[in-house]
């Protein structure tokens, strides 16, 4: 048990150990996403999309409300089996593996590719339990085990100072930030390679929001991540690298500067200066 | 901005303030009859409850004697009490719960999580919805049918059995309702953290809508603990003492039923005391739940 401990304490530094390095150093993507088509029963929400999702970079996704942004969020990590009538086809590779195909334990691969929501959604539970859930479904751990998880993802997920005198009360009691805080660290606390933030500060205070942001730019360091904004301007400062959606197409993808300065389609620049959306 | 508003104002049509006036008097009046309608059948309703409760109150703690939890039923003029269709009622609603609750609460899991929008949901969900609002007397008669002619007695068993079928589709309903209530986000994140679906269920849903779920049971045990008509068919009551299952069994309601409209004065003021406890006990367990509840929250 304390050798889990150990290998914890190791990767927080260098999350993901040095496999990841590698990946990185040859420039694979964590996740490539090819001819990927969705749709909602007869609906199709996604066209032929094509992006690589670069190891350890940040990869915005921006559009008009119902380009199907979020879509593609939510196939990453089969959020869509929840619903009948929702079907993907085409290829999402991770380390070589369709994810999309019909084999894959969907419980595992949530444990590889944690999502954080639009709304914070703390379970009706204490704040330890709420971290404490999602490492039980996947780790057998000792109470000093658990312990140290709790407290080493509060403070990935920059909550503990706040939390650590009342990990025993209930997390509903916490702020709209706090709350996502909260959800954040316990995606960290399951050790994921890969987290996918779905607007995860359109419900909160510009403060709790610079906070995340900040956050998202610390955690770049360990994990790959994919953010999907209305707010441009939190595009250019999270992301490395930013991907536009209008009406299920991605019509560019460029390193964030690029995009946000020298866009090369017209629909892009219309967006990005606001002319529509 | 506010000068082009202001133009268009006066270019319109004039507003006439005599008008304007006369349907701002209209508005106070009639919300004035509104109000004082509903006050009035406040005052009626609650009037009801009172003079229930206080006639309750008066007539049944005139009776209240320790003799009434140390004696059983006996004889007019021999100085009885209560004691079997207490115990009686305790082990028959106590048993109906824990029969007819645990299914209630998988079949409104059922209908909620599992079979949602399903053939065979709506179906269950309709049979439930007519269950509810038969009348007990039925269900009395189906486990008159089901459980005591096969076996050629009344039983306390039979009694337990007919309240757990009234238990079923009022806990169907609340745990339902509840499930519904809560919102797909909270299962979504429980299913992102690579969550099962029953873990969800079990961890999760069930506990953000406990409140609802123990309310409804607390509903189902009050609805049972006054019925008679299920009894009359089944446990039957009993004047003796006995607890057995396979024999009849006594029950407050039946006991009520019995003495209240016998000629002898010292039943019918146990029936009085009967129907206090039955209230108090009802209403006790109310409070209790609440405060265990509002004591978990914080």
């Amino acid at each position: 048990m304390s050798s889990t401990i150990q290998q914890m304490r190791s990767q927080q530094g260098a999350f993901g150990g040095v496999q990841a390095h590698v990946l990185s150093a040859t420039n694979e993507p964590r996740i490539a996403i090819r001819n990927l088509d969705f749709y909602y029963g007869t609906n199709q929400a996604l066209k032929h999309i094509n992006l690589n999702l670069p190891d350890r970079q940040v990869t915005g996704m921006i559009g008009p409300s119902g380009c199907g942004k979020s879509t593609l969020l939510r196939v990453l990590n089969r959020m869509y089996d929840l619903y009948p009538g929702q079907r993907a086809a085409g290829e999402v590779l991770m380390d070589n593996e369709n994810i999309i195909s019909s084999g894959v334990d969907l419980n595992l691969l949530r444990a590889r590719i944690g999502m954080v929501f639009q709304k914070p959604t703390p379970f009706p539970m204490t704040i330890y339990d709420n971290i404490a859930f999602g490492v039980r479904l996947h780790e057998r751990l000792s109470k000093s085990a658990m312990d140290e998880r709790v407290e080493w993802s509060l403070t990935r997920g920059a909550i503990w100072d706040e939390v650590k005198d009342r990990l025993n009360t209930s997390a509903l009691g916490l702020s709209g930030g706090q709350q996502q805080r909260l959800c954040i660290a316990r995606t960290i606390a399951v050790r994921p390679e890969v987290i996918l933030f779905d607007e995860p500060t359109s419900a909160l205070d510009p403060i709790s929001t610079l906070k995340i942001e900040e956050l998202i730019d610390e955690l770049k360091h360990d994990f790959t991540i994919a953010i999907v904004t209305h707010n441009m301007q939190q595009a250019a400062r999270c992301a490395d690298q930013v991907a536009f959606f209008y009406l299920g197409e991605m019509v560019e993808v460029a390193p964030a500067g690029e995009m946000f300065t020298a866009p090369k389609q017209r629909r892009t620049q219309e967006y990005i200066t606001g002319r529509f959306g | 901005m506010s000068a082009t508003t202001q133009t268009a104002a006066l270019a319109g049509p004039a507003k006439d303030q005599a008008v304007a006036r006369r349907l701002g008097r209209r508005r106070y009046r009639i919300n004035a009859i509104v109000q004082i309608l509903c006050v009035l059948a406040t005052i009626v309703g609650l009037a009801f409850l009172a003079s229930i409760l206080l006639t309750l109150i008066w007539r049944g703690a005139a009776g209240l004697s320790i003799t009434v939890f140390t004696t059983i039923t006996l004889p007019t003029g021999s100085n009885g009490g209560l004691l079997n269709a207490i115990v009686g009622t305790l082990i028959q609603t106590a048993l109906g719960t824990l029969i007819g609750g645990p299914i209630g609460l998988l079949v409104g899991t059922y209908l909620a999580e599992y079979g949602r929008g399903s053939v065979m949901a709506n179906a269950v969900r309709f049979v439930s919805d007519v269950l509810l609002s038969a009348p007990s007397i039925l269900i009395g008669l189906f486990i008159y049918q089901l459980a005591v002619q096969p076996f050629g007695g009344f039983s306390g068993l039979a009694g337990c059995l007919a309240l757990a079928v009234i238990v079923i589709p009022i806990v169907v309903r609340t745990t339902e309702d509840m499930l519904q209530l809560i919102p797909p986000s909270l299962r979504e994140a429980a299913a992102a953290l690579g969550a099962p679906k029953w873990k969800i269920i079990v961890q999760i849903c069930y506990r953000a809508a406990l409140d609802g779920i123990v309310t409804g049971i607390l509903l189902a045990v009050a609805r049972i603990a006054g019925e008679t008509a299920p009894l009359l068919f089944t446990s039957l009551g009993n004047l003796n003492w006995s607890i057995g299952l396979t024999k009849p069994m006594a029950s407050l309601p039946v006991t009520i039923y019995q003495y209240a409209g016998s000629a002898f004065e010292d039943w019918v003021q146990l029936a009085w005391v009967g129907a206090l406890l039955i209230t108090i006990g009802v209403l006790a367990l109310n409070i209790i739940a609440r405060l265990t509840l509002r004591g978990g929250r914080h």
